[in-house]
């Protein structure tokens, strides 16, 4: 390790559902250096103080997905969050708020992939096209429209942000809606009416209370909350059309 | 013990994986499917592939070229027929991917962009910004959830094969969350479960980059071919390895030594000219670059570092829109982990370990020797790459090869009998016995991060850029050390809720392995090419002897045993390998010859 080594408190939360009845802190002195991330701390513990601690990982550098924990109270990736912006403070690392807790810093999501595949976060053509025909012509200004959405990395930052999503887990929530707007603006998609039966139903977009706390921490700047919003007008437009058109007049 | 009927068993949920499940789903939606996974799939690592991926689009290029650019790059150990089959259906495949919703970069008018890539003549790397292969991979991964036939085994990790009647009948896999083994059954299996990059210290891969798939199928018999390729990508992030994409030198990025020289242009690869060419200077091929790198320290030319040392990806003169447009991942893993704003300061980078070419052994069907088995991407040899892969070629070669894979394994599938469930069943309750044994053992004293940090050095001290006999001969004893050592390693951890210190000794177990037959074959590759380099006396490529693919076999409680096997050459004699000016004359010389 380099020179300029120092030690810093990781405080843990623990919970192993075979011999804990609840959940608990334990703290660990982990050494470090300027460079080291809260994931390479947690990943110290594991290797040389405690073999027993569990967490998600795996691509080191923001683009996975796996290593979302709350570091200090707030939903962050682990892999590029630093130990040196809390030193000499000690830094708490938790599972992702608002959900279940399966051990450790691990929490289920099935949840979360069960909102993602109810969706339909595939392109339903607008018009068939073979593969001899070649690729869609999507100009520049029309995948701009919904790149932004397409970037989410399914971290779920965003659920453990979204205090909609902690008092009713049935809320599609920030991330799943992202991806539902990104289907539904992509100019070769043609799908957006059945997807929006679910944005206007019980669990849609009307739960969202705009707090904007999911796109503040989301990593990759996908602004979910835009999302949810752009949707909220969507879904109203399409309550009072679907007076006026026989099948709920989305366009 | 639970006990899962499928026809079709896919183990990996990455790029490969997925586009072999839905290539089964497309072929007959009667067959059930079973895709296993050890994490989620759009967890898996081609979500962290940058640059792009191959496939002649413009119609100054063809795939003549992308063959040429392909076989030389691969130093001519490449299956030349597997080549032209996969340089002909890339950009159908790709296509494919538009189609079901790949956010590709675009022209003005709405066509697919392409940009250059290095050991590429014509810009053939299609893209989406620098996250390719993010793109790629969350595409398959939705789009897969289209078919009903698909059944996932989300965060269920395969320990073995079970073999029956002289082929592949399942897996077993142990449910992550649960600690709980299951059988799956299935008449055809696809292992695509990439690379084995983790095996080395320092690399740009991801934790589960572990070689499970590469390990399950040694055990059974089928050899490892041409392990000892290991690919060093030229520009990665001092310390952790993480990738700085060579899409940064295809948009026109500059490598320089300490003085801001140059230097790729004191390595064959010149002129150097202001924006580079293709197929030269900063577009030459990975090993190339990745050399020059090392004899560049060895006349201390290079930038001392805390994390050794670095040479300088100088960006600058792209300014910051083209970055942050062009590059933007890289604009941030430059400002967030290094500290460094790319539009106003140069990136230290160094090489580090990135890509296995070698891999299980398959033909150019996608079938292992094994029946039933098949293996696509990282984790296969199916022919491409040769000695060394061009860049943009892996992520074209998941969708190509996932999708034989997932036509040749539905069509076996219907065609083999039914398995006899009672005999799976046992064999996959002995499997059991001996993975918990794993865990139970006790009185251990070996340390897991121990073990698995002095497999790690000796690989980069035996098997890295250059080699050395005597040191690859010391890398070789140290695995069967570590190997023996293994027997006595201690999990603390006895429980089975995510116990995910059982499972890292599991991937122990196959990583040395995979390291045995990688450093093995290397020590008996007496000759230079491609990404194996050799500084004792055979600096040379030695067409003779050695133009011949190696093949690592498994020996219980030994070292692997090393023959070899025919490279398929169909129109591509063995050449000259050179790049910039000398490659440009090498051709004309070449085609002159030919008339």
């Amino acid at each position: 390790m380099a020179e300029n080594q120092r030690t810093i408190e990781i405080e843990v939360l623990r919970y192993h559902p075979e011999k804990d009845k609840a959940p608990y802190q334990q703290v660990f002195q982990v050494p470090f250096t300027d460079d080291m991330s809260v994931l390479q701390g947690v990943q110290y513990i594991k290797d040389y103080l405690d073999g027993s601690l569990s967490f998600r990982w795996s691509c080191r550098m923001a683009i996975c997905g796996s290593c979302g924990m709350m570091i200090n109270g707030k939903p962050s990736l682990s892999c590029e969050t630093f130990l040196r912006d809390y030193y000499p403070a000690r830094v708490r690392v938790e599972a992702l708020a608002h959900f279940p807790i399966e051990r450790d810093l691990v929490i289920n999501m099935e949840g979360f992939i069960e909102k993602l595949e109810s969706i339909q976060p595939y392109i339903i053509p607008r018009e068939a096209r073979t593969l001899a025909q070649g690729e869609y012509l999507q100009t520049p200004e029309q995948l701009n429209v919904y790149e932004q959405f397409s970037s989410c990395i399914n971290c779920m930052l965003c659920y453990a942000a979204c205090p909609q999503f902690g008092l009713n887990p049935a809320f599609i929530g920030p991330g799943a809606m992202a991806l539902l707007h990104r289907y539904n603006v992509d100019s070769r998609d043609g799908g957006k009416a059945e997807r929006m039966e679910l944005v206007a139903s019980e669990e849609g977009v009307f739960h969202c209370t705009a707090v904007g706390y999911c796109s503040e921490v989301c990593p990759k700047h996908v602004d979910p909350a835009n999302a949810v919003n752009q949707n909220k007008t969507n879904a109203a437009a399409d309550y009072f059309l679907r007076f006026l058109a026989p099948k709920g007049g989305a366009k | 013990m639970e006990s899962y009927k499928a026809d079709v068993v896919i183990v990996g949920g990455g790029g490969a994986g997925l586009r072999a499940a839905i290539a089964v789903a497309e072929s007959d939606p009667a067959l059930r499917i079973a895709l296993v996974s050890k994490v989620y799939p759009m967890r898996s690592h081609t979500v962290a592939a940058e640059g792009g991926s191959a496939g002649v689009k413009l119609p100054t290029d063809s795939l003549e070229y992308h063959f040429n650019d392909t076989v030389g790059g691969g130093d001519w150990l490449c299956e030349q027929d597997v080549v032209e089959y996969f340089v002909a259906h890339c950009n159908e495949e790709l296509t494919q991917l538009e189609h079901w919703g790949c956010p590709w970069s675009r022209t003005p008018d709405g066509h697919v962009n392409v940009r250059a890539f290095g050991g590429m003549k014509i810009e053939r790397t299609w893209f989406a910004a620098d996250k390719t292969g993010f793109h790629m991979l969350h595409t398959l991964f939705q789009t897969s959830i289209k078919y009903p036939s698909i059944k996932r085994f989300d965060e269920h990790f395969c320990v073995d094969l079970v073999v029956d009647d002289g082929r592949v009948q399942g897996v077993v896999a142990i449910e992550i969350g649960s600690g709980e083994f299951t059988l799956v059954e299935g008449r055809s299996v696809v292992i695509a479960t990439g690379g084995a990059g983790r095996v080395f210290r320092e690399n740009t891969n991801g934790g589960v980059v572990t070689g499970d798939g590469m390990a399950l199928a040694y055990r059974h018999g089928v050899p490892l071919r041409d392990m000892e390729f290991v690919q060093y990508h030229p520009t990665c992030m001092p310390g952790t390895g993480l990738l700085f994409t060579e899409a940064c030198r295809g948009e026109g990025g500059f490598l320089v030594n300490k003085d801001g020289y140059r230097y790729l242009q004191d390595y064959g690869l010149g002129p150097a000219e202001p924006s580079p060419r293709n197929k030269a200077m900063e577009l030459g091929p990975r090993d190339r670059l990745s050399q020059a790198f090392w004899y560049e320290q060895q006349k201390g030319r290079t930038i001392e570092g805390p994390h050794g040392s670095v040479v300088h990806l100088d960006l600058r003169h792209l300014g910051e829109a083209k970055l942050r447009e062009r590059l933007p991942q890289i604009y941030e893993l430059a400002e967030q982990f290094l500290g460094v704003d790319p539009a106003r300061a140069p990136i230290p980078v160094r090489p580090a370990v990135h890509y296995t070419m070698g891999g299980i052994l398959v033909d150019g069907l996608c079938a292992s020797p094994l029946p039933g088995l098949y293996a696509a991407g990282e984790c296969s040899s199916v022919g491409i790459h040769g000695a060394n892969r061009l860049g943009s070629n892996s992520l074209s070669e998941l969708c190509v090869f996932g999708k034989v894979a997932g036509v040749e394994a539905a069509r076996f599938a219907k065609a083999a009998a039914p398995g006899n469930s009672a005999t799976l069943l046992k064999q996959a309750q002995a499997v059991e016995q001996r993975v918990l044994g794993v865990k139970q053992n006790t009185g251990g004293n070996e340390r897991i991060a121990t073990l698995r940090k002095e497999m790690a050095q000796t690989m980069e001290d035996g098997c890295g850029i250059y080699r050395l006999a005597e040191t690859m001969q010391a890398t070789c004893d140290k695995l069967d050390e570590l190997k023996e050592r293994f027997k006595r390693v201690n999990v603390e951890d006895k429980s089975s809720v995510w116990n995910t210190e059982w499972l890292l000794a599991i991937e122990l177990e196959y990583q040395i392995d995979v390291a045995q037959s990688m450093a093995y074959s290397a020590l008996n590759r007496r000759e230079s090419r491609g990404a194996h380099q050799r500084l004792d006396g055979f600096e040379k490529r030695d067409d003779e002897n050695f133009l011949q693919h190696s093949q690592a076999h498994y020996v219980a409680g030994g070292p692997p045993r090393i023959d070899y096997g025919p490279v398929k050459i169909t129109k591509s004699p063995p050449g000259t390998r050179a790049y910039g000016a000398a490659g440009e004359k090498a051709e004309q010389e070449r085609k002159a010859s030919h008339g």
